[in-house]
């Protein structure tokens, strides 16, 4: 696989990244099944390529963009970002990828639009998790415009340089740092403009413990494990907890999108 | 039948034992050898709490096989502490490994997070059987108070199986599982018990 062609970001961390070993095979991918050594054992089979994305709603230029369309003039940068589970554990990861603010513009985002939705593929011959009823497949997930359209989130199309592997979300998926790892849909398939707050997979199943907005928030409890901590994957059997930082530590970068918001209500 | 209790008569129960504790050390092997996979803590946790349940489950299996005419009870008592210490080794990783001595978080998880209330009070239920599992504790007791005191097992399975299923996302299948085996061998104990009533007003 040929390595990506990128530049490095202001957005990366100077913390030292996880190494590829752990961000590929230590993951939450429930198609590919529920233990976290699962996907890097069964997603080798998903087919990436070809892979297209239904654009659709509120959009100028909707339709079936072929993935090479869909990168089609979007400058590559590696973002390295801390990504924290929802479970209370984090990593630090080398993305490569794109603003989806970028992709937006170009399709042309309608006046009416204020969420953005996202689907992962269901293809349950490939993606054995789905053969289950774990979770209402298709996976789903959302973000208000303002949060889609922050420089913050993007679109990763790899790791390390390169191509991302399949139980990472290949060949395209969300990543947005300053909210917990299940907002970062994986194996995107469909991107919808809509003008009402769309249902999200975790939060249909439990919405009292996963909210819409996900905001890492050390303050907001799961209602089931504290966030007050978290332990940070490779830092060792003794390595113990680190304080989690309010908004994953974007708080500079993001706070102002919640301003007047009560936090403890929209979690 | 009668063969299989011929040839557990000639495992010693010390075996048991033995038998026991090789998953500790293959936990230890592994961790020393990185054969634990990125996240070695919640290995070590995870593995510890459910070799815990299994022996709880298995513990709570000799009294139904007995009836079936399998006769395991010389084992029981292994079974029983080898299954308190699991608890104990998971109660203790979590406290050092995964909580890295954070008292102050442990003792609002204690007072708030209903999985760890669960969960430290199936410990807590095992501390007073794994007490008086010696045999001068049995003798000092009397069988029929010490049967009554060892009810509390019900209660250590129960709790333990709970707490499992209430710290997992979804409903994975292991859990379940365990919460099942738990619910069919304390059933089966009712069952008995409600057939038994119904023989003696007869």
């Amino acid at each position: 696989v040929a390595g990506l062609t990128y530049s490095p970001s202001a957005y990366s961390t100077s913390e030292e990244p996880n190494s590829l070993e752990e961000i590929t095979s230590y993951n939450n991918f429930y198609e590919f099944g529920t233990g976290k050594e699962d996907p890097s054992r069964n997603a080798g089979a998903l087919t990436t390529d070809p892979w297209s994305i239904v654009i659709d709603g509120l959009v100028d230029r909707p339709g079936s963009y072929d993935l090479a369309d869909v990168l089609k003039d979007q400058p590559l940068e590696e973002r390295i970002y801390r990504f924290r589970c929802v479970e209370a554990w984090s990593m630090i990861i080398p993305w490569i990828g794109f603003q989806l603010s970028g992709l937006l513009n170009r399709v042309g985002v309608q006046p009416g639009a204020k969420y953005v939705a996202f689907e992962t593929l269901v293809r349950p011959e490939e993606m054995p998790g789905q053969q289950s009823p774990i979770l209402d497949w298709p996976y789903r997930e959302g973000l208000r415009l303002d949060e889609a359209m922050n420089p913050l989130t993007i679109l990763a199309t790899g790791l390390y340089g390169e191509v991302l592997p399949n139980q990472n979300g290949a060949p395209i998926r969300l990543v947005v740092p300053w909210k917990y790892g299940f907002k970062s849909i994986k194996s995107i398939v469909r991107i919808s403009l809509v003008a009402e707050e769309p249902p999200t997979t975790w939060n249909m199943l439990q919405p009292s413990e996963y909210g819409f907005y996900a905001n890492v928030n050390p303050t907001v409890d799961h209602p089931r494990w504290s966030q007050a901590s978290e332990r940070r994957i490779g830092a060792g059997l003794f390595g113990g907890r680190q304080d989690t930082l309010m908004f994953n530590g974007y708080e500079e970068e993001v706070a102002s999108l919640y301003s007047g918001m009560d936090l403890a209500k929209f979690y | 039948m009668d063969r299989l209790n011929a040839l557990s008569r000639r495992v010693p129960v010390n075996a048991v034992y033995l038998a026991g504790v090789l998953p500790f050390l293959w936990i230890v092997w592994l961790t020393l050898t990185n054969g634990l996979g990125p996240d070695p803590v919640k290995a070590i946790e995870l593995r510890l709490g459910e070799l815990g349940l299994q022996f709880l489950v298995a513990g709570l299996a000799i009294t139904p096989l007995r009836w079936a005419g399998l006769n395991l009870i010389r084992f029981r008592r292994a079974v029983g502490l080898l299954a308190f210490f699991y608890v104990s080794m998971h109660l203790l990783a979590w406290v050092t490994l995964d909580m890295g001595l954070r008292w102050e978080q442990m003792a609002a998880d204690l007072v708030k997070r209903w999985y760890i209330i669960i969960g430290m009070l199936a410990f807590a239920t095992m501390i007073p059987l794994a007490v008086t599992s010696t045999n001068a504790a049995i003798r000092r007791l009397g069988p029929a108070a010490w049967n009554r005191l060892h009810r509390l097992v019900y209660v250590s399975a129960l709790g333990g199986a709970i707490h499992y299923l209430m710290l997992v996302k979804a409903w994975p299948v292991e859990p379940l599982a365990y919460l099942a085996a738990v619910v069919v061998l304390l059933g089966l104990r009712l069952w008995r018990h409600g057939r038994r009533q119904v023989a003696q007003s007869a």
